[in-house]
Parts: C-alpha cells; sequence; structure tokens
C-alpha cells in the first residue's frame, strides 16, 4: 500500500528513490529480525542440551554408567545412583498409560462418533478445560483429597481382591506410586483424548458416508473405518502424552512421598526424576550433588525428547496420508 | 406427475423437502424410479440432485440439523419412516460416491467389508462373493493377483469400480451413484458406464450427473432438477428429443448452467 | 448364509456407545469433583486480607498473598513481553520466508521438541544459565523461564494461523506494489489475527499457572517485591510450600490461591476460545 502511494508522486525522482531503499532496506531488517528468533529457538533447544551436559560433567565423570543403575542416593556419602528416579518415572507413567489410553480413545470416540450431536461442545469445552487446569492443582487435589480416598476406598480393596500380586501389598498410605499415577493419568487423559479427537476429526466424512452406506452401526463404521484411517495418529497421541506424563512435575511430586528407595509395592512411596529435582535441587549446596541433579535433568530431557520426536514423526506419517487422499 | 411413465415403480418420492437447517433444498419432490433399469437426475449444481438420492438411504442424518420431510415409497414403505430400521435399509439400498472411498485395508476385505457385517460366512464362501462382486464391477481380471494389497494402491477408476464391487457385494436392491465417474479419466469412465449398462438387468439404479452426454448414454429415465424442484421428468429419449420445459430446453441445449 | 443379526450388532453398537459416554461422563465427573474441591475450600480461605495483606509466620493466622498475587502478575506479564514477541517473529520466519527450507524445517522441529521439554527441565537450565551467573534467584530469571516455555508454543500457532492464509491475500497485497514487510504485517497479520491472538492468550494462560519453571529461578519471598532482579513472591511456589507445610491456616491461603489461579487460567482460556469462535462465525 505504502508502494503504490509514493509511486503516485511521481515528479519526486530522487525521493522515490530514498523511499524505495528505506524500504527495501526494512524489508531486510523485518526478514533478519524474523530468522534471528527462529534462530534463537534453535539456540535454545542446543543451549539447554548444552548447559545441562556442561554442569553435570561432574557427576558423569564421577559416576559414569552407573549413575544410571545404581540405586544408591546419599548425598551426604556423596554417593548418587538414578536408578529410584528412573524407576519411578516409568512405573508412574506406565500407570497412567495403562490407565489414560483406553479411557482417552473411548472419549475421543464418544465426542466425534457417537455423542448425540447436541452435546458434543458442551463435552468438548469441559475436556478441553480440563487439559488447562495448571498441573500443580491435581497436586493440591490429589494430596489432599484424593490420597487419602485412595487409602481408604481404593487400596484396600485392591489388596483384598489382588493382593497376591506384589503390586498390591503393603500398607494403604494413600500416597505413593499408585496414587501418583492415576493423578498423571487424569491429567494427560484430556491431553491425549483432544489429539485424539482431531485425529479421529480428519478422517473424511465420505469415507464414513460409504460404512454407513453398507449398512454398518456407528461403532462399526469407527472401528473397521476411522481408527484404522486414524492409526498412526493415535500412536502419535499416545507419545505425545507419554512425554508428558514423563516430565510432569507438581501433580507427582505432590502425592508420590519422595523416597529413594526401590519397591515392587504400588503402595509404597517413591520418586520420579522431576519430583527429586523440585524437592532437592534448592537444597543442593555440594557442587557434585548439584551436578548429579542437573545429570538427572539431562535425562528427563533425553527421555521426553525422543517421545516427543517419535510422536512427531508418526503424526507427521498420519497427516501426510490423510493429506494424499 | 406422469405416473402411468413408471409402471411398476421400486422407489415412489411424494411431496419430498428438504432442509439444511433454515434453509430450503428441495421443493415437494416426486419422482418414480423404475425397477431394473437406470434413471439419470441432471441439473446444474446445486439444484438438490445429490441432496435428493441422499435421501433414499437416509445418509444425511449424519448430519446435523438435516431434515427431510415427505414420502418416500421403497416398494410401498415410507423409508422416511423413524422406524425404519436404518441398517437394513442402507443394506437394500447401496451408495457410490463422487470421489472414490475406498476403505483403508486390502482390495479383499474391502470387497468383504459389508458382506462380514452382514452375515457370518465360511471363508471359502466369502472368497466365493467377492470374486463374484469383482467379476461383476468388471474389475476381477485386473486385480485378482493382488487381492491383498491395499485398495488405496489402485488408480482412480479401479478405486471407484472396487467401491461398486463392495456395494453390490451385499445385494442390494437400489444403487444410487453421486456423480460415480466425476473424478475418474475418461479410460476410467467408460468402463464405469459400461460396468451401469450391465448392472441395470439386476440392480435399480439412480445416477446423479452433471454430465448429459452421460446421462443420454447410459439411463432410461431422466430427471431434470432445477432449484430444488423437479422441473421435468421422462424417458430419457424424450427429454433430450423433446423437452416439454422452456428450462430442460435450456439446460440441455446449454444455454444455461 | 446364517445372517448376522441385526438386534446383535445394535445391542454391541449400544453398549461401545454408553461405555463410551461413561467414560465421558467420568472426565467431566472429575472435572467437577477437582473444581468443586478447588472452589469451595477455596472461596472458604479468600476473605479482603487475602488479596491486601503480606503473609503472616508461619503457624500464625491471618495475613494474606498480596505480595505473590502481584509477584505473578508481574512474572506472568514480563514473560510475555519477552515470549510473545521473539514467537511470533520465529513463528513468521518459517511460515513466511523459511517454509518448507532446511533451516525452517529445523525450527519447526526444535519448535515441537522444545513444547514437549519438561517445565522442570527448563528450570533446570534458566538456574544454571541465569541464577548461577547472577548469583541470586530473581523474578527476571523465572520470567525468562516461562518466556522460554511460551516461545515454541506461540511460533508454533503462529505459524499454523499464518498459514491458514490465502496466498491470493499474498499475491494481491504484492500486486499493490506492497513491500514484503508490509504486506506480511498489514495484511497477512490482520486476516490471521484473531487465531493469533487466541493462541498467544492459550499460551499465557498456561504458563500463568506454571508452578516446575519458577521453583529454582524465582523462588518465593514473604516479603514486597517487585524489584526484578530479586526473589519474587508468586502464587503457585506459594502453593507449594504452603500446601506441603504442617500448617493448617497455610494450607487454607494454599487452597485460596489454588481457586484464584485456577479461576484465572480458566477464564483466560474460555475468553481466549470465545475469541476463536467470534472469528469463526464473524467472517
Amino acid at each position: 500500500m505504502i508502494g503504490s502511494a509514493t509511486r503516485l508522486e511521481a515528479p519526486a525522482m530522487t525521493s522515490t528513490a530514498q523511499a524505495r531503499r528505506r524500504q527495501r532496506l526494512a524489508c531486510a531488517a523485518f526478514r533478519l529480525c524474523a530468522s534471528l528468533c527462529g534462530l534463537l529457538i534453535i539456540a535454545v533447544m542446543t543451549g539447554i542440551l548444552l548447559e545441562l551436559l556442561l554442569n553435570s560433567r561432574q557427576a558423569i565423570s564421577t559416576f559414569g554408567w552407573k549413575f544410571l543403575v545404581s540405586a544408591e542416593w546419599d548425598p551426604v556419602a556423596g554417593k548418587f545412583g538414578a536408578l529410584s528416579s528412573i524407576y519411578g518415572t516409568v512405573v508412574s507413567t506406565l500407570i497412567a498409560l495403562i490407565i489414560a489410553v483406553p479411557t482417552s480413545l473411548v472419549i475421543a470416540l464418544f465426542l466425534v462418533e457417537l455423542c448425540p450431536k447436541r452435546l458434543s461442545g458442551f463435552f468438548r469445552t469441559a475436556i478441553e478445560l480440563l487439559a488447562a487446569i495448571p498441573s500443580i492443582i491435581y497436586g493440591m487435589w490429589g494430596l489432599f483429597v484424593f490420597a487419602p480416598f485412595m487409602a481408604e476406598h481404593v487400596q484396600p480393596l485392591l489388596s483384598e481382591y489382588l493382593g497376591f500380586i506384589p503390586f498390591f501389598q503393603g500398607t494403604p498410605m494413600g500416597i505413593g506410586m499408585l496414587t501418583a499415577g492415576v493423578i498423571l493419568a487424569l491429567m494427560i487423559l484430556p491431553f491425549v483424548s483432544s489429539v485424539m479427537r482431531d485425529v479421529l476429526e480428519m478422517v473424511p466424512a465420505v469415507l464414513k458416508e460409504s460404512a454407513y452406506g453398507l449398512g454398518a452401526t456407528t461403532w462399526e463404521a469407527t472401528k473397521d473405518v476411522s481408527l484404522r484411517y486414524g492409526k498412526a495418529g493415535m500412536v502419535g497421541a499416545i507419545f505425545l502424552g507419554l512425554g508428558r506424563a514423563i516430565g510432569e512435575t507438581m501433580a507427582v511430586t505432590f502425592v508420590i512421598g519422595n523416597d529413594h528407595s526401590l519397591s515392587a509395592s504400588l503402595f509404597a512411596s517413591g520418586n520420579t526424576i522431576a519430583s527429586t529435582l523440585a524437592n532437592e535441587f534448592t537444597e543442593a549446596s555440594d557442587p557434585l550433588y548439584l551436578s548429579a541433579l542437573v545429570e538427572l535433568g539431562l535425562v528427563l530431557f533425553l527421555m521426553a525428547s525422543i517421545f516427543q520426536i517419535i510422536a512427531q514423526l508418526w503424526l507427521r506419517a498420519a497427516t501426510s496420508k490423510m493429506g494424499a487422499q | 406427475m406422469n405416473d402411468s411413465l413408471v409402471p411398476n415403480p421400486k422407489i415412489s418420492v411424494r411431496r419430498l423437502n428438504f432442509y439444511y437447517g433454515s434453509q430450503q433444498a428441495l421443493k415437494d419432490n416426486n419422482l418414480d424410479i423404475a425397477e431394473k433399469a437406470v434413471t439419470a437426475i441432471i441439473g446444474p449444481s446445486g439444484c438438490g440432485k445429490s441432496t435428493h438420492i441422499r435421501c433414499y438411504n437416509r445418509i444425511y442424518e449424519m448430519y446435523k440439523g438435516q431434515v427431510a420431510t415427505g414420502e418416500i415409497l421403497l416398494d410401498g414403505e415410507n423409508i422416511l419412516d423413524p422406524s425404519v430400521d436404518l441398517i437394513r435399509l442402507r443394506m437394500r439400498v447401496g451408495m457410490i460416491f463422487q470421489r472414490p472411498t475406498p476403505f483403508p485395508m486390502s482390495i479383499f476385505d474391502n470387497v468383504a467389508y459389508g458382506l462380514r457385517l452382514k452375515a457370518k460366512l465360511s471363508r471359502s464362501e466369502l472368497e466365493a462373493r467377492v470374486e463374484k462382486a469383482l467379476r461383476d464391477a468388471a474389475l476381477w481380471d485386473e486385480v485378482a493377483d493382488k487381492l491383498y494389497e491395499p485398495g488405496t494402491h489402485l488408480s482412480g477408476g479401479q478405486q471407484q469400480r472396487l467401491c461398486i464391487a463392495r456395494a453390490i457385494a451385499v445385494e442390494p436392491e437400489v444403487i444410487l451413484m453421486d456423480e460415480p465417474a466425476s473424478a475418474i479419466d475418461p479410460v476410467g469412465t467408460a468402463k464405469i458406464e459400461d460396468l451401469i449398462f450391465s448392472l441395470k438387468n439386476n440392480y435399480t439404479i439412480v445416477i446423479v450427473t452433471h454430465n448429459m452426454q452421460q446421462a443420454a448414454r447410459v439411463s432410461d429415465y431422466t430427471a431434470f432438477f432445477y432449484n430444488g424442484e423437479v422441473v421435468e421428468f421422462g424417458r430419457t429419449t424424450d427429454i433430450f428429443t423433446r423437452p416439454q420445459k422452456k428450462e430442460t430446453e435450456d439446460y440441455i441445449t446449454g444455454r444455461f448452467g | 448364509m446364517k445372517e448376522r443379526s441385526i438386534t446383535t450388532r445394535k445391542a454391541v453398537n449400544g453398549v461401545v456407545t454408553a461405555a463410551a459416554g461413561a467414560a465421558a461422563v467420568f472426565g467431566l465427573a472429575m472435572l467437577l469433583w477437582i473444581l468443586g474441591v478447588v472452589i469451595l475450600r477455596g472461596i472458604a480461605a479468600i476473605d479482603w486480607s487475602f488479596f491486601t495483606q503480606l503473609p503472616s509466620p508461619p503457624g500464625e493466622s491471618g495475613g494474606g498473598v498480596a505480595n505473590a498475587i502481584v509477584g505473578t502478575f508481574i512474572i506472568t506479564v514480563v514473560a510475555a513481553i519477552i515470549g510473545v514477541p521473539l514467537g511470533v517473529l520465529a513463528g513468521t520466519y518459517v511460515a513466511e520466508f523459511g517454509r518448507d527450507s532446511r533451516f525452517a524445517s529445523a525450527i519447526r522441529f526444535c519448535a515441537n521438541t522444545l513444547m514437549g521439554a519438561p517445565s522442570i527441565v527448563v528450570g533446570v537450565f534458566v538456574y544454571t544459565f541465569m541464577v548461577v551467573p547472577m548469583g541470586r534467584f530473581s523474578g527476571i530469571a523465572g520470567s525468562v523461564a516461562l518466556a522460554i516455555i511460551m516461545l515454541p508454543i506461540v511460533a508454533r500457532t503462529t505459524e499454523d494461523m499464518l498459514r491458514l492464509v490465502p496466498n491470493s491475500l499474498r499475491e494481491s497485497a504484492l500486486a499493490l506494489g506492497a513491500p514484503e514487510h508490509n504486506m506480511i504485517v498489514q495484511v497477512v497479520f490482520r486476516a490471521a489475527r484473531s487465531g493469533m491472538l487466541t493462541g498467544i492468550m492459550l499460551a499465557v494462560a498456561r504458563v500463568s499457572g506454571e508452578t516446575a519453571p519458577l521453583l529454582f529461578t524465582t523462588l518465593n519471598s514473604p516479603y514486597w517485591t517487585v524489584a526484578l532482579d530479586k526473589p519474587m513472591a508468586n502464587l503457585t511456589v506459594t502453593i507449594f510450600n504452603y500446601a506441603m507445610s504442617p500448617y493448617t491456616d497455610w494450607q487454607a491461603k494454599a487452597w485460596g490461591a489454588s481457586l484464584l489461579i485456577t479461576a484465572t487460567v480458566l477464564i483466560m482460556n474460555l475468553a481466549a476460545r470465545a475469541a476463536a469462535r467470534e472469528r469463526r462465525f464473524g467472517s
């Protein structure tokens, strides 16, 4: 628009040329700024990796690979092993996935295919709000409401009927690995179901019409056509949820008990990488202690990044296939 | 409408009105569809021809706010009646869409899909029926050696014939075709037209098309739609040689649309 | 040929529908449970002094979290001031200049990975990167941590929204002789405005409820602090500290703060969604 305006002032040739030069400069400056900001994202990403590596040097050189397989965590003696934190991270995430994936799937199906049309908007907003609640609120609720509920109602039942499995032995304390896993499940559930919902919504209507046109019921059309069609996207959604659960801090820290010991019982206290960091980082005065904590952070970052990358690859495969249709 | 044109109608449409929300798309449609013949529905785009046939299997009910009123009698039974079983209806009335819609599964499974829904069949029975459907759809020779490859690997024309095979495998009485050749190349289109011609011995076919030559080639009866109304209906030869209404004449001579 | 019973098939369909509906109702019930608890316990803890007074010493009742409310506001606003422009420009680069170049793909890849980075790791990074060199915890370190979390979110939403703008719009602006930067800022941004706004609001809402990245960057403070280079009081870390304390009065304050932060985040979310809906029906 500025260009067309300046061109009308044809007589003032010099000023036009000057204006053009200024414009070209502004263009280049804008472009430069934008690309620098793009570069910044790459820089932050590599910066995080480098800083974590650099600051965990001492722990890496002291403990080597043993850091990952030792369960000993003794700040006083200067011995640090990440195993209990890694174990807790993996177990709590697994519990979360076992609960959240099937539930998210049926919720997504419900939202896209089965829900009475009048109610769908309402449910959609509700699920999305659930995803927006800050994780510390889940922690508060978990600590004061849900852990006691688990201790009084759920865990006694589990140990009564499934007590022969080591997972469900021990004192029902409420706080512990199982409660942390369940709360994690609740946290990722809305998130995973909205990604799955997006995937299901990408299934072309005409494909579903064809299934219905052959006399399929809603469930048959969904199971045979929509789910097959969106398979790759579904896997991507699961990995996104996995990445979230693995790094979640506040919801877990409140209820996991924060204990560096390994136990088969899911009722027992434990810890995760994130909860260890949240609890101990500001207390770490010794450089080796701090370095070990940073290395924990590095391990967590790498785990989350791997799942994030896998999720991206699957989702990309899903969308490119859908785009090609 | 001139009822004597179609002595034994398979489908009789009476006072069919259709609404997308508050917008009326079909106005008092009356039409008779002859059994074991091809009826073509022509008209400019947006005239309601697709909407009209989407009422025959009530596929529109998938969407919010779409409502049909009036009567569509299939063998004398009003299929718009809420008590009609949609699954049974759609097994009797098959549908082919504008774009081929192979399911994300193998060629064999595509054709077997409706069969498996409908009945529990032994493997050999299933194979025999799939082969018959593919033969009837004039696709067997092209796919016999790759039945277990994904249906999406076929060409557009082959995909469309696969969809036709999938539809006729469950032996419907009526086949609805919504511009089945509009996304297909000329060679593929010719094959589909041949196929329509051979299918009409066994099936009642209703085809929506914007291509008048196609309507003239494949159909026995033609209905001309304009602005959601059935303007003129008759034998295809009559419609294309002696149209009674001015709008029909203008349309088929290419003066509008 | 053995017909399969339509009744059975419909029954299966009904069972699945009911199960899915039950799962959705379960999700909804959880939401109501959590919200209900937060609202009931929160309201019980909130009074006038909650908003106006400084925290009381440990174990004493009374007092409020006025400093933390102000602190959270400052930290979030500063984070937005840093994160939003950088994110918008980065997204603009990818959508308008880079498109499918290798550099743009690298940015997109890093942004996606960064979005999946646990927020506590971002806290560790800012600790080693800013807190250690500065020699103390500070409000600005917390803002930077939150800005890092916002950056990839804002960049990706901006990119997605700009990509929705039809090319014909760009072409007609350029055909009028508009220079490229002018075309982007005045035409493309304007066309994508409400979508970008929604994305930015969602990102701000998300970081305003973050705790983990503040734990060892901003820390917390029982005093009035508006200086960005000092530890600053904030609501989420206050919730964490108070909830873990043995004092019932502090625990009540934690519920009050929870209600405040939840209400803020959810209202921002609803507002962002309303803005998005308006766009869909508006034009």
